[in-house]
């Protein structure tokens, strides 16, 4: 170890801590990051990307099986599943190795170990790196980025044992494809592998405690989604509360109460995908100002701790835990330390996406918040089936939904189903972002034939009408 | 049928102003020519009479509101048992009595949602701002953005609406300021501030210098006060400045080169001689105009000019009254100014600077005698007005005040 003294140490290489690194280094600033496992967090090993990949594949099996439509025909269509798996694994590791290149280009130390505050020094801040226990360096620098990110939560009863219940690590990389499928939770890691096990061809039950899927999404949008996952053949129980679980020898039975009806579900494999908890402990906020509000680092909107120098950003700090949100808040808080003026990043404006068929992807307030929060508003749909490019792709279901503030005609919310969706939502972003108005948009010129058309026209439903429906 | 009571244009180049305050209350019966509320506009404190009769449905925008856009409703007049709308109607032709001529033309709709802003200052404002900046009557040329670079987002304007004093926004203080009190800007101010800055960034400043002696001046004023009445209406005092103003007019007369303007096209020609006087009052300065000043005996210019004087300080000069005037005089003397360079008033083509007059020693002939001097800088605008010309018309100001009998015949 030639130096250990830096300008600033960022705990964790995730999305949030890479990219933090990157930007402060391009800010001149000596960077060292410590990472415990692999570059690129949880989002590209164990997250978003790998899950992307087998979601590719299972929308390809999807296809070769309504080739009809197309005019095709094939026998004997068959995947191995093992190479299924294979190329998610692949995807990330190729990724991964981008990560160290990328931070090598930009001359940030990394240090594996697992990294922990350790004090003060003067005006510099000790962290402790350690291997297996053993304290193998210690790192001075006068900043500290914690972006140690989260892990899963676990229900009592439900902890993952690598054989029947599953959390999304064991779900990423199974040996088999399990035939019958249980998925507790409904938000996006639930739903993306319910969908991923359904259109491979297992028999998948959803149960959600809350009274719809993907909860935090507008309701008219959780319901256009469930009506198509059930299309395909899932089942979805909501409001529905866990009982007794019995593990067999490759099966487990779940009771489940919904509707006041208590069922036994026996299914091969459970995943468990009931929420994260921020990976707070042991990297020493013991003793420290900073403040732990239910396993998440309390910020302000600078991503700035309760000690000096100390900023924590990503899936540690608060919500939404979103990748992208991490990897923006590191862009804001390298800038922020090389003495840059930053903006913070409203809640508002991130994004969310969810990569079942149909895709889900929102921005801003769902119709309830909105009216909820006071807004007289108005309202625009469109269904994919009034747009010619969604027709000839063979992709009709699908809407678009907008919510505008009738006083100043803000965009207070957009809301999409249907495909590619997950593409098209920074379009209604960057108009959050550069606060335009029904004006602009209105205004703006889409290209025909795409399916962001329908973008253009849920504006104009908004206000005057649609014109294609 | 409810009727839009707008924002009066109280002068042809009135962009924007504040709504000083309101005279009758939500409720009151209107009659014709009443006068409903107080517009401080660039200048000076305007009365607006309603033009109509009813009953004052709903006050829009609050007495003390600053930068309200010309044609903005501010209030809606109803009539007699008719209910009251919650917002302005669809833009009518305007209601509040506009003073001066020029009533502008109903807008289109969409106009008032965007706030004028001063011709040459682009500002970058959020389409979102921009809006809200119109409803609640914000003028964005006042505010700082806090947004990418500079830019002023939805964040600015609300935070401009809800704090009485708006401080600068200041994220991410990772550098302490020093303390310091924002004291919103009036309307002068800014007015002042533009046109100012304008004027001394485009128009291509030139100074010329003189001492003037001041004695036979100050004989003749002693002469002709020692005359009035000691009082009664036909009694006056005739101050130095008065006499300086009908010097300056009467020089124009004999080098009316320099009683002109600029413009892109053409230089403009002044029939009239009409010297615009700087004053100051508590908030700024305002130039109260003396027009045709070279026809004008000094008694008539004394009355007259202490008259405006009076209103200025008062805020209660009619537009016409302060807006034109062909030259301007600054002085002052009063305060022991040595000698000093003014800022042109556009689109005038010279200002004339007097600092105090003084016992100084001059050299006649081969003798060094007493003389009381001052010492005056005309500023002219170079575009149209060239040295030798300036030099000219100083030249002959001094002739004309040390030979002050042309003053009074």
């Amino acid at each position: 170890m030639s130096t250990t003294q830096f300008d600033v140490i960022v705990i964790g290489g995730g999305p949030g801590g890479y990219v933090a690194a990157i930007r402060a280094a391009q800010l001149k600033l000596k960077v060292a990051v410590v990472e415990a496992s692999a570059l690129g967090g949880i989002c590209l090993n164990w997250g978003c990307i790998p899950t992307k990949a087998l979601l590719r594949a299972s929308e390809i099996n999807h296809l070769l099986h309504n080739l009809g439509e197309f005019g095709f025909a094939a026998d004997n269509v068959r995947f191995d599943f093992d190479k299924v798996v294979k190329r998610s694994r692949a995807v990330s590791a190729q990724l991964s190795a981008g990560v160290a290149h990328l931070l090598k280009k930009h001359k940030v130390t990394v240090i594996s170990g697992f990294g922990k505050l350790a004090g003060t020094a003067g005006a510099n801040r000790k962290v402790s790196v350690s291997v297996d226990g053993k304290e193998t360096t210690v790192l001075t620098a006068p900043n500290v980025i914690v972006a140690t990110g989260a892990r899963a939560r676990v229900l009592p009863g439900l902890e993952p044992d690598g054989r029947l219940v599953w959390s999304y690590r064991e779900a990423m990389v199974p040996k088999a494809m399990p035939r019958s499928l249980l998925v507790i939770g409904s938000g996006a890691i639930g739903v993306e592998f319910a969908s991923f096990y359904r259109n491979m061809g297992a028999e998948v039950t959803i149960v959600e405690v809350a009274e719809r899927i993907l909860p935090v999404e507008d309701a008219e949008i959780s319901a256009f989604a469930r009506k198509a996952l059930e299309k395909q053949g899932m089942k979805i129980l909501t409001g529905a509360k866990l009982g007794r679980i019995s593990k067999g020898d490759n099966s487990v039975t779940v009771e489940v109460t919904a509707g006041g009806k208590t069922t036994p579900i026996t299914v091969e494999r459970v995943i468990s995908a009931v929420g994260i908890v921020g990976n707070v402990e042991n990297i020493g906020l013991e003793g420290t100002s900073i403040k732990v509000d239910r396993t998440h680092i309390t910020v302000d909107p600078y991503c700035r701790t309760g000690e000096k120098g100390v900023f924590a950003i990503g899936d540690i700090a608060a919500p939404p835990w979103l990748a992208h949100k991490a990897s923006h808040e590191g862009v804001m808080v390298a800038e922020l330390i090389a003495g840059r003026e930053v903006h913070p990043i409203s809640p508002m404006n991130i994004p969310g996406c969810t990569y079942c068929r149909p895709q889900v992807a929102s921005v801003g307030l769902t119709e309830e918040k909105a009216k909820a929060a006071g807004y007289k508003i108005r309202v625009g749909r469109f269904p994919f089936i009034g747009n010619g490019k969604a027709i000839a792709m063979g992709e009709p279901e699908g809407m678009v939904k907008t919510i505008f503030d009738d006083a100043t005609g803000e965009l207070l919310g957009a809301h999409m189903v249907g495909a590619e969706v997950t593409e098209m939502i920074q379009g209604y972003v960057i108009a959050r972002t550069g606060e335009l108005t029904d004006g602009e948009l209105k205004e703006t010129v889409f290209p025909h034939p795409t399916i962001s058309e329908t973008m253009h026209e849920a504006v104009l439903a908004a206000y005057d009408g649609a014109l294609h429906i | 049928m409810s009727i839009n009571i707008l924002m009066p244009a109280l002068s042809p180049t009135m962009k924007e102003g504040t709504l000083a305050r309101w005279l009758k209350a939500e409720g009151d019966t209107i009659a014709a020519g009443d006068v409903i509320a107080e517009i401080e506009t660039d200048k000076a404190t305007m009365e607006v009479e309603a033009v109509d009769e009813g009953i004052l449905g709903r006050i829009l925008i609050a007495g003390g509101t600053h930068g309200i856009a010309v044609n903005t409703p501010i209030a809606i007049l109803v009539a007699e048992g008719e209910s009251v709308p919650e917002a302005a109607a669809a833009p009518v032709a305007p209601v509040a009595a506009p003073t001066p001529s020029a009533p502008a033309a109903p807008m289109p709709a969409a106009a008032p949602a965007a706030m004028p802003v001063a011709k040459g200052t682009r500002v970058f404002a959020s389409p979102l701002a921009r809006r809200i900046a119109g409803q609640k009557g914000i003028d964005l040329a006042s505010l700082k953005g806090s947004g990418p670079n500079g830019r002023i987002v939805r964040r600015d304007v609300e935070q401009a609406a809800t704090a009485p004093a708006p401080k600068a926004a200041a994220p991410a203080a990772l550098v302490e300021e020093a303390g310091f009190e924002s004291i919103p800007h009036s309307t002068m101010r800014k007015v002042i501030a533009r046109r100012l800055t304008e004027s001394k960034s485009t128009v291509p400043h030139f100074y010329v210098e003189m001492d003037v002696e001041l004695d036979a001046l100050l004989a003749l004023r002693s002469q002709m006060n020692a005359a009035s009445p000691d009082e009664g209406p036909g009694a006056y005092k005739i101050s130095v400045n008065d006499m300086l103003i009908k010097a300056a007019a009467v020089t124009l007369r004999r080098v009316p080169q320099v009683n002109v303007s600029f413009t892109e096209e053409a230089m403009r020609v002044y029939e009239d001689v009409d010297i615009s006087v700087a004053v100051s009052i508590p908030d700024g300065l305002i130039t109260p105009i003396v027009r045709k000043a070279d026809t004008k005996s000094l008694r008539q210019i004394s009355l007259e000019t202490r008259d405006l004087v009076a209103r200025a300080r008062a805020g209660k000069l009619k537009p016409e009254e302060f807006q034109g005037g062909t030259f301007s005089i600054s002085n002052m003397g009063m305060y022991g100014v040595k000698a000093f360079s003014a800022i042109l008033n556009p689109p005038q083509a010279a200002i004339l600077a007097i600092a105090a007059g003084e016992r100084r020693p001059v050299v006649k002939g081969n003798e060094i005698t007493i003389a009381t001097v001052m010492t005056v800088t005309l500023s002219v605008d170079h575009r149209v007005v060239d040295g030798a010309l300036a030099a000219q018309w100083v030249s002959a100001f001094r002739k004309v005040v040390e030979n002050p009998m042309s003053l009074v015949v």
